[in-house]
Order: C-alpha cells, then sequence, then structure tokens
C-alpha cells in the first residue's frame, strides 16, 4: 500500500489472492504504478498499468537483464549497498563463474550432478568442519533447512569498500550478468527491448532514499527447477536498489494456501522442525552436540547463535519431563533422516512397493500434485491410505473411478489398498489459527459444532497419540520409548472431547517449566531445559498469558502499521530487517520512507523505535563496533541490519547454502522448445532427477524429437475455483461460475491447429493426455523467441473427476524433475502437443501417449494392473 | 418537465407516500477497479438462498452467467478489448445489477403491488404476493427482473432489505474486496463518483465516465449506477434507457383522443339519416 511501484510477477495476484490484493489497488489509487509480467493476460494483468507478456520459464533472463541495467547505468542505492549487502566482501581466488564454464560454475561434478562449494567461499573463509555430503544436502532440501539462518560463514569477512577488487562480489555481480542485454532478454523471453527498458526505469525511477518498488512472486516463481533462482534474482535487484526491510519495498511472497505459512513454521514438511530447525541426518548428526553446532556455528554472529536454547526448548515441549540433561532431552527419540524422504521420492516408493501406509490429511494429489498417475498407481500400491477431508476427494476414490480404471491400469476388485475415509471439521467448526502469507498469526473462534462424525486434525492426532501410546504401554523394545515419553497431556472438553487448541498455542508459545509461566519471547528460551516452547519464532504470541493472535483492534484506531490486529512473527514485527529503512547513523533514509530510527534520547542510551517493532537489539546502538572473533547477537555491529545472516549482511552473491550456485544463472526449463540462447548448459544441471521407466521427460533441444511437443504449456489457478476442487467443485455456488476444465489457446494457435471455440481439445506429454474445451483469446500470444514464434497454451488445474463439475486432471501431463534446494516440483512450464478433438478413452489412451513417447524416442512403457 | 410522477428528477420515496423517509440508499460500482472476482455473485446466492443456474461454459470470456435473471441477481460481466494504442489488450470487468430506477417501470406496472417502494427508495418484489402475470418483465427498460420457470414469480435484487434496515450493508458490497462495489447515500456516492472520474481523468483515462447518475436521464437516474470505462453497449447496458411507462399519459389522452373520434364517427354514421 506505500509503495511506489508495484512488481508482480510469477503471480496472480488479482486471482489468487483477490482480498490482499485490495491494497495493491489501494496503492494504484494512491498513484503507485503496477507491473504485472506474466505469460498470459490475467485480471491482474487487467487492473495493472502495464502488462508484460514474457515466455513462461524466462524470469532469470528478464530479471538478470534488469540487474545488468541496475549495474551498467549505476542506478544502485550505493549507500544501502556498502553497509547492509555483502557486496563489497571479497571471495576466494579460486571461484569460477559461468562466464568462464560456459553455463556452469567451479566444483561441478559431471557423474554426481553436484557442485562443491569449497571454490565459491569468501575470501579466508575457513572450511566447515561439517562439510555434509552435498549429495545428501540436495537429497534433504538442505538449502530449505538453512533458510533462514543461513548456512556457516564466518563472522570477519574481507571486503574491498571501493568495490573495485576484482573478486569483490560486486565485480563478480557485473561480470556474471555482463551479458544479460535488452537485446539477449528480448530474444530469449520475447519481452520487446523497449518494454523491458520501462521495466526498467519504472523499478529504478522508484527506488532509493524517496521511493520504494515492492516485489511480489508466488507459485509461478518457486514451482520451477530454478525456482528458488528466480527469487534469489529478484532479491538481488531489491538489496541492489535498496528496497529491503523498508515501507512499499521488500518482497512479499504470496503463499499458496490460506495458512500454508503455519504450516512451513510449524512444519509438516520432512526436513524440517518447528521455527525451521532441521531434522536431524542420521549421519551427520549423531549427538545433540553435532546436531545444534550444525545450525548454531559457533563463532558466526547473530541470532541463531542462540540456537541451543531454542532446540532444547522444542524437546522439552515434546517430551515434557522425560527430556532431561541426562538424556540429552530426548534427542535420542528425533526422528532421523536417511536421504529424500520428499513427497515424490515417497511416490515412487510407494509403487516399487517400499511404503505401506499413508495418512492425507487436506491434500488431493491424485489431482493437485504433479505426475497424477503416480500418484494414483502409488496409492493403489499401499497396504492402506487414511484420507482425512471434508469431501470424498479423488485420492480416497482413484481405486475405483480414477483414470487408471477406465485404462485397465487399476482393478478395484484387485487393488490392494484398503481406504479409511475419517471425515474432517471445516474451518469453522474448530477454533486455531491460521498463520498467512505475512507472518501474521488470526485466531479464529469455532462458529459451530461439526456436523456427525466429522473430527479436527487437532482431535484425530490427538486420539490416535493416545491408542498408540496406550498399544504401545507394556512394549520394552527401545524403539517405542520415544512415543511412550511422549508429553501428550491437553486438556480436552466437551462431549467429543476435544483437545484444547488454546493450550496448544500456549505450548508453541512456550513457557517455564517450573511455574507454567507464558513466555514474552524467545529471548527467554533456556538450554538448560527450564523452558518449554513449540516453536521459538512464534514465543511471545502468548505473552503475559494474552492471546495476541486474536486481537482486533480496527484499523482506524491504530497506526498505519495496525501492529494490534493478530500477531506476526517474529515479534510481532511486521517488515523484516526494518533496521535497514535507516541508515548506517539510524536516521531514516527520509521522512517519506521512515519506518523505524534511532533516538539516542530515549531509554537510558538510546533506543531504537518508530512505527514497527525494530528488526535490531533495541538498545544497540548504530554505532557499536564487537571486538573480533566475537560470536551470536554480540557479533553484529549497529550496522548489520540483516540480523539473522552469519555476516550481517544481505547476500547479493551466496557462499554456501545453495545447491545449483552462489548467483542466478538462465537455465531452460527441464522441457524446452528451445536452446538455452546464454550459454552451453541447457538447464539446471543439479536439478533432482528421478530417471525411472515411469517419469519420463520430453526430449529437449538439441534433442531433433523435442518437436514432437512444440509448445509450451503452463499451468494455475482461477479464482473461482480452489487447488485441487475439493472445496468448491463440491459447491453449486461456485462451481457454476467456472463449470468446465478449458484449455486457453492464442488465435494463431487455434488457427495453425483447428482448433474452435469451445470445441473440445486434448493436450499431450509423454505422461497423458488431457481433453477440455478450447476457448480462443488474444490474451496468449505466441511470443517470438530465438526469431520463432513459441506458442503457449494454458490449463486450469482444478478439475478432477469428482464433484458436482468434473473434467481431466491438468498435473497429470507433469513428470517429476525437482528444483534442486527445496525439492518442488516443476509445475508452471513443460512442453506439450495439443490436437483438435476429443481424447482416446481407456487402454487407447494409453497407446495414444506411448505412441507419443515411441516418437519422441523415449522408452515406451507398459501399464500395469494393481 | 413533467407534471406527473412517471418522469423527471424525483425523490422516490416520499413519493411513494413515505414520512420522514430516511436518506435515498444506493450502490455505486466502480468498475475500474473490479478484478472480477465474482464475491459479489456469491455472497448474494448466499444470503438470499438463490438457486444456482446450471453449469454451462458459456464462453464468454469468464463469464458463464450469462446475465441477470431470476436466479442472477449480480452479474459481472467480462469484455476482452484489443487496444492497439495501449497495452495491446484490455478486460473489462463489471459488476451489473437492478438499477433500483427512480422511476421503475416494474413497479408500474404490476398489477398486484408485489412490487414496491421502500423506504430507502428501492425496488423491492414481494415473492408471497406475486401473482408471476410477468407484466414487469418487458417493462425494465434493463432486462433485469425475470420469471424463474419453475415457480413462474418474477425474482431480482432487494439491495438487501433484510441487511440495510438493520445497520448492514448488502452482501454484495460487504463481499467485495476491493470495494468496487460501494454503498452508501446516494447523493453522497453520487459526489464521490463524480471526484473518482476526474482523478481518472487526470491520469489520462479519458474513457471513464458515469452510467445511471443523471436524475435528468430516462429513468430519473439509477439507485444503482456505475463508472464504465467505455461505451454502455460494449457492457451489454442499454445507452439512453427510458422507462417504458413514461408516456402513459400522453399514451392514455391519445388513446381517449381516438375514442372520442371514434365516438364521433359511429355518431356521424347515424345522425346522417338514411335516404
Amino acid at each position: 500500500m506505500n509503495a511506489d511501484c508495484v512488481i508482480i510477477q510469477g503471480s496472480n495476484m488479482a486471482e489468487a489472492h483477490p482480498v490482499g490484493f485490495q491494497w495493491v489497488v489501494e496503492a494504484k489509487t494512491r498513484g503507485a504504478r503496477v507491473i504485472h509480467i506474466d505469460p498470459r493476460f490475467t485480471r491482474t494483468s487487467a487492473i495493472a498499468d502495464t502488462y508484460v507478456p514474457m515466455r513462461a520459464g524466462g524470469d532469470v533472463a528478464f530479471l538478470g537483464g534488469v540487474v545488468n541495467y541496475i549495474l551498467s547505468n549505476e542506478k544502485d542505492f550505493r549507500e544501502y549497498v556498502l553497509a547492509y549487502t555483502n557486496a563489497a566482501t571479497i571471495v576466494t581466488d579460486g571461484f569460477r563463474d559461468t562466464e568462464d564454464l560456459d553455463g556452469l560454475f567451479s566444483g561441478y561434478d559431471n557423474e554426481t550432478r553436484i557442485y562443491d562449494p569449497t571454490s565459491w567461499q569468501y575470501a579466508g573463509q575457513e572450511p566447515e568442519g561439517d562439510r555434509q555430503d552435498q549429495e545428501m544436502q540436495r537429497a534433504t532440501a538442505s538449502p530449505q533447512q538453512h533458510q533462514s539462518h543461513g548456512p556457516g560463514v564466518p563472522g570477519a569477512t574481507q571486503r574491498d569498500e571501493t568495490l573495485q577488487h576484482p573478486n569483490c562480489v560486486f565485480q563478480i555481480l557485473k561480470r556474471h550478468f555482463s551479458r544479460y542485454t535488452p537485446e539477449m532478454v528480448e530474444q530469449s523471453t520475447g519481452v520487446s527491448r523497449e518494454q523491458f527498458l520501462d521495466v526498467c526505469r519504472a523499478w529504478t525511477d522508484n527506488s532509493g532514499r524517496e521511493r520504494t518498488t515492492a516485489l511480489v512472486y508466488s507459485v509461478g516463481w518457486t514451482q520451477h527447477t530454478v525456482g528458488v533462482q528466480y527469487i534469489r534474482t529478484g532479491a538481488i535487484i531489491q538489496l541492489l536498489l535498496g528496497n529491503m526491510g523498508r515501507p512499499g519495498g521488500g518482497i512479499l511472497a504470496l503463499r499458496g494456501h490460506a495458512s500454508i505459512q503455519g504450516s512451513t513454521d510449524v512444519p509438516t514438511l520432512f526436513n524440517l522442525l518447528p521455527g525451521y530447525l532441521p531434522m536431524p541426518h542420521h549421519e551427520q548428526h549423531e549427538t545433540l552436540r553435532d546436531w545444534i553446532d550444525a545450525f548454531r556455528h559457533p563463532g558466526q554472529k547473530g541470532f541463531w547463535g542462540n540456537a541451543e536454547a531454542y532446540a532444547v526448548s522444542l524437546l522439552k515441549a515434546y517430551w515434557g519431563e522425560n527430556a532431561t540433561a541426562e538424556n540429552d532431552y530426548g534427542y535420542a527419540y528425533l526422528p532421523r533422516l536417511t536421504g529424500d524422504h520428499g513427497t515424490y521420492q515417497q511416490v515412487f516408493n510407494m509403487i516399487d512397493g517400499k511404503v505401506k501406509g499413508y495418512f492425507l490429511l487436506g491434500q488431493n494429489p491424485a489431482v493437485g500434485s504433479a505426475h497424477g498417475k503416480a500418484q494414483r498407481l502409488g496409492m493403489a500400491n499401499l497396504d492402506w491410505l487414511v484420507v482425512r477431508d471434508l469431501y470424498m476427494i479423488e485420492s480416497a476414490t482413484f481405486w475405483k473411478d480414477g483414470p487408471e480404471v477406465e485404462t485397465g491400469e487399476i482393478v478395484p476388485e484387485r487393488c490392494r489398498t484398503e481406504v479409511f475415509f475419517m471425515p474432517a471439521a471445516s474451518h469453522v467448526e474448530k477454533e486455531g489459527t491460521f498463520t498467512q502469507t505475512q507472518r501474521l498469526l488470526q485466531w479464529r473462534e469455532k462458529a459451530l459444532d461439526p456436523p456427525g462424525e466429522c473430527r479436527s486434525d487437532l482431535w484425530f492426532f490427538y486420539h490416535l497419540g493416545l491408542r498408540i501410546k496406550q498399544r504401545l504401554a507394556d512394549s520394552t523394545l527401545a524403539r517405542d520409548r520415544a512415543v511412550q515419553d511422549l508429553a501428550w497431556d491437553y486438556p480436552t472438553h466437551g462431549e467429543t472431547v476435544e483437545p484444547s487448541a488454546e493450550a496448544v498455542l500456549r505450548e508453541i508459545n512456550g513457557y517455564d517449566v517450573a511455574t507454567g509461566r507464558p513466555l514474552s519471547g524467545f529471548a527467554e528460551l533456556k538450554a538448560d531445559g527450564s523452558t518449554a516452547c513449540g516453536c521459538w519464532i512464534y514465543s511471545g504470541v502468548f505473552a503475559d498469558g494474552v492471546n495476541q493472535a486474536n486481537r482486533r483492534t480496527p484499523g482506524r484506531e491504530q497506526s498505519w502499521v495496525a501492529p494490534e490486529w493478530g500477531w506476526a512473527w517474529p515479534l510481532n514485527r511486521r517488515i523484516l530487517y526494518n533496521r535497514a529503512s535507516a541508515d548506517p547513523q539510524g536516521r531514516p533514509w527520509s521522512e517519506r520512507k521512515a519506518y523505524v530510527w534511532w533516538d539516542p534520547d530515549k531509554g537510558e542510551h538510546g533506543e531504537w523505535t518508530g512505527y514497527d517493532v525494530p528488526d535490531f537489539e533495541k538498545t544497540k546502538d548504530p554505532a557499536y563496533r564487537p571486538e573480533p572473533g566475537t560470536s551470536g547477537p554480540a557479533g553484529l555491529a549497529g550496522d548489520d541490519a540483516f540480523i539473522m545472516q552469519g555476516d550481517g549482511k544481505g547476500w547479493l552473491y551466496v557462499p554456501s547454502g545453495l545447491i545449483d550456485g552462489p548467483l542466478p544463472t538462465h537455465y531452460e526449463p527441464a522441457e524446452s522448445v528451445i536452446r538455452n540462447p546464454f550459454y552451453g548448459q541447457q538447464d539446471n544441471p543439479t536439478r533432482m532427477v528421478y530417471d525411472r521407466p515411469d517419469n519420463p521427460m520430453n526430449p529437449s533441444p538439441p534433442d531433433a524429437n523435442s518437436a514432437v511437443f512444440p509448445f509450451v504449456f503452463t499451468t494455475s489457478r482461477l479464482t473461482e475455483h480452489h487447488t485441487a476442487g475439493g472445496m468448491s467443485r463440491t459447491l453449486a455456488y461456485l462451481s457454476e461460475l467456472q463449470p468446465a476444465m478449458f484449455i486457453e489457446v492464442s488465435p494463431e494457435l487455434a488457427a495453425e491447429r483447428g482448433l474452435t471455440h469451445l470445441g473440445w481439445a486434448h493436450v499431450v506429454t509423454s505422461r497423458a493426455v488431457v481433453e477440455g474445451q478450447i476457448l480462443v483469446t488474444d490474451r496468449l500470444r505466441p511470443l517470438r523467441i530465438e526469431g520463432r514464434p513459441v506458442h503457449q497454451v494454458w490449463l486450469p488445474y482444478h478439475w478432477g473427476g469428482n464433484g458436482l463439475v468434473t473434467g481431466d486432471s491438468t498435473n497429470d501431463l507433469f513428470g517429476v524433475t525437482l528444483d534442486p534446494n527445496v525439492l518442488i516440483q516443476e509445475s508452471k512450464v513443460g512442453t506439450c502437443d495439443v490436437r483438435a478433438g476429443r481424447r482416446p478413452v481407456g487402454p487407447a489412451s494409453l497407446a495414444y501417449v506411448a505412441d507419443y513417447r515411441r516418437r519422441a524416442g523415449l522408452a515406451v512403457g507398459e501399464g500395469s494392473e494393481s | 418537465m413533467s407534471g406527473n410522477s412517471l418522469y423527471g428528477p424525483l425523490d422516490p420515496a416520499p413519493d411513494a407516500g413515505y414520512v420522514d423517509a430516511p436518506a435515498r440508499m444506493g450502490f455505486f460500482t466502480d468498475t475500474s477497479i473490479c478484478i472480477g472476482c465474482k464475491a459479489c455473485e456469491v455472497a448474494c446466492k448466499e444470503w438470499n438462498g438463490i438457486p444456482d443456474d446450471g453449469f454451462n461454459l458459456l464462453g464468454m470470456s469468464y463469464d458463464n452467467t450469462g446475465s441477470l435473471n431470476a436466479n442472477t441477481w449480480r452479474h459481472v460481466a467480462f469484455i476482452e478489448q484489443p487496444v492497439p494504442e495501449k497495452t495491446d489488450i484490455r478486460w473489462l470487468m463489471s459488476s451489473d445489477v437492478c438499477k433500483h430506477c427512480t422511476h421503475a417501470a416494474c413497479l408500474d406496472v404490476c398489477p398486484t403491488g408485489a412490487l414496491f417502494r421502500t423506504e430507502f427508495g428501492t425496488v423491492v418484489v414481494q415473492e408471497d404476493v406475486c401473482n408471476g402475470c410477468g407484466y414487469c418483465i418487458p417493462a425494465c427498460p434493463y432486462g433485469v427482473i425475470d420469471q424463474r420457470k419453475d415457480d413462474g414469480r418474477a425474482w431480482k435484487c432487494t439491495m438487501c432489505y433484510d441487511r440495510i434496515g438493520s445497520g448492514l450493508m448488502p452482501a454484495c458490497a460487504t463481499a467485495c474486496p476491493t470495494q468496487s462495489i460501494q454503498y452508501g447515500p446516494l447523493d453522497e456516492l453520487r459526489e464521490r463518483a463524480e471526484h473518482r472520474v476526474d482523478a481518472l481523468h487526470a491520469t489520462g483515462v479519458s474513457e471513464a465516465r458515469l452510467y445511471g447518475n443523471d436524475p435528468n436521464d430516462g429513468v430519473g437516474g439509477d439507485g444503482a449506477f456505475f463508472l464504465l470505462l467505455d461505451e454502455p453497449e460494449v457492457y451489454g447496458l442499454p445507452p439512453d434507457p427510458v422507462v417504458t411507462t413514461r408516456d402513459l399519459p400522453k399514451m392514455w389522452r391519445k388513446a381517449g383522443l381516438a375514442a372520442l373520434a371514434m365516438g364521433a364517427a359511429v355518431v356521424a354514421a347515424f345522425v346522417g339519416g338514411t335516404r
């Protein structure tokens, strides 16, 4: 709302976040310029001042062009860059960039397809004591674990404040992005150089002391094999322009579900524990000390220095009085990683018969996950499956009416999976918090009782846990101690014996073990077992015994930051790294963009103050400089705005922690129709690959067979439906708004393939064929890439076989290839063919797809009965 | 200026007989900030318990509702337009609704009194009085009010009469995330809308104009008026709607004259006598 310019890319904010989008509309009413960059003209583009059509998969090329523009024209906010980023830091001599190695960085191993990052480090940095095997890092999505605490770097680095040293980050950045010229942007993304330069000017003109630009992205960026690097490029731009930590600036990551931020904070991910503590690995973290030091990085400055307190307090929350100093607080009870336990590996393990049982909670992978056939065949090979949902979703009924029943690959009478459907309570039938995309926790009260046997997830797991504990009560096996010793006594209420969500939130907040007193924040956590805390970043949500997440002070009764509506983590800070909204001396960069500042007259010796909770130690003077070698929070200088990073600086260049490189590089998607115009290296060399006959990938250039799938396709959402459709295609009022699966094509593609408006057509990849009715629209247009027109096709992914309105599932088209850092699937871009008419039905559809595979030079594969 | 209350500027509630009527309430729908989310359509149906309209892919851009009818009282239109001078393409979105005309032809022709004027100046049809005669259907110059095929009665937007009397806003205005649909005293809304058009003109959006705000237009001004970004026809709206009962007095006079002339001719035919 306070932005002077809003850049929306990799996002369809108006359609996917309509309520949040009102603030973009408000910004526009106040004079902000709104720019939308997207392969397709959407309802977001309709409101934007400028729409920039861009090829799906071209984001690093485009943004790299912006970086090059900033550096070549000296548009960076120099004082900010010098003070708050690692631009001046010198990198080790042995580093080789993609400029030197035609698209690769130094340290690449062709066999394992992985990098040794030793040559990427800062100059003078000792190699990490716990240098993890890089392949294990990729398998366990270690970079995701590192997230906000940054992997190890030394507190003291070598810097050249003149930014001239050939190996300083600033110069490396310049060289790396020098080939991302406006001409290359036009050639590789289809964006005209005039329009590209217009965006560059808008972005840079609206940055600096007096103005800020906000960058907004969502899953249009994340769901790529280079997704993390897309975001990195955006971060580089926002750091160079001094937009991070400033009002109306920053990067707004729009999450894909109402509370999915909460389900990474208190995670449902295999490699994370609450508060982004990493799940321990069986080899690398044998002891409690090994584990804690892996993320505490002794010797490093910053708040992760106190991570032992966070970790021990979590263990105390899990095992209560059975977690003591003597047994390392129950560390032995924590599960251990042995490799890739990601959801896609799990599916392939199911197909291979390695997984017996599966709990599916509010998720519909038969429709919502990539490679639908693999999802369904995997579930068909389980012994048992528990589905908890509001409706009979496709993932509960695949065994009797899914697409594989039609093809004969699943025979209902012989399918071995026993499916238990446990009806769930909806969000109005239970109390609890949502954590939305801005880290804001909002408590909701229960409005009515759930009908019949519907129960909340809290009820389900609490009672399941009780029963399992009862079953194991007399066991003498060592492996059962972990469950036996779990602290599981929550107060319950009502006829249904519902556990108290408030009690859980209090535990998440943390309390003093001896007295039960709720803690006020993570600074009160101790490593000696005297505190328990379910999620250290949420500590403070129940400060003073008050449910802070339940506050609803109206906007007109408080400041424009509205700190009394709900509670944001950490410690109710609404903008992270807001120290950067003031200059190194602690004065706002401008009155217009004042946010937090140093008041030397406040308190005893001065305090940070302002409109928001300062994201900095309240009494730390901007002039404070630590003794060399000081670690932990005390090691942060008064101008180290990025307090969670090991060197206190925003990272333009990432010396360690990412699998695929310290700098973003344009790679083509795994399935592409063109050769990489920038480098010899076609696609992300380190991306996660599952090379199996049931997971073929369409060929890309230079393979001539790539012509079999000549079009680019992408998928996204409609406002009217919700993800896999379980909560929308079951309702008449939503179903009538978008009543059928459809496929959007440009008039040019329609002419080329003989497609008619509202006529049937089908889309084919090497995995599947799906059909829908055609919508011919000018909102899609062919783009000129490398001198030839490239057609793009768009499909919504909401449809499946169950509900009031049904249709084929778009995600069946995708295979599985993942970003190596976080293991997310590439489901925003692929290649395909489009043909007029309905698709073949039953076994004929298998033969049809097999024929495409044959022509594409892929193994034909066979269907199999389950 | 006419000497009757079938045409021309008018405050409808006092004219209908209310003493000390509250301020006239209305809708201002600013289509320049509509994001086409259709929350208005859903909220309206939820509150009023309206049945769904069938599951039909119409192919009219993202509009699968088609038009206002007995089962759709808020309808979002989508118009994809090539605009060569600007960004190559434009997508207009607009939430249409009953206009609650100052001079409401549906109200004028209703023989049972099912349709009535409320104290807020809005027009409401009482479903327990309506006998399904259908006179109101062709009367509406906008084609809003409609009959349900199964039960035969006429249905349309009530401006949530059952909400606004309790100090709430209509469901659609409450749900609209961008405040494209604004509810309030009509005078205030008209003033706000003038400022909004001026602001848009100042930023170069010269096609912005108001529709239905003028008390001198053919229906005496609408209780629900709009800010459009193109000609009304582009949105499926009549460019110059006129209340169909406007000419009734004239028509009756002419009919009366014709009857007299007829009578005179008959008399003349018999007065001549036989020869």
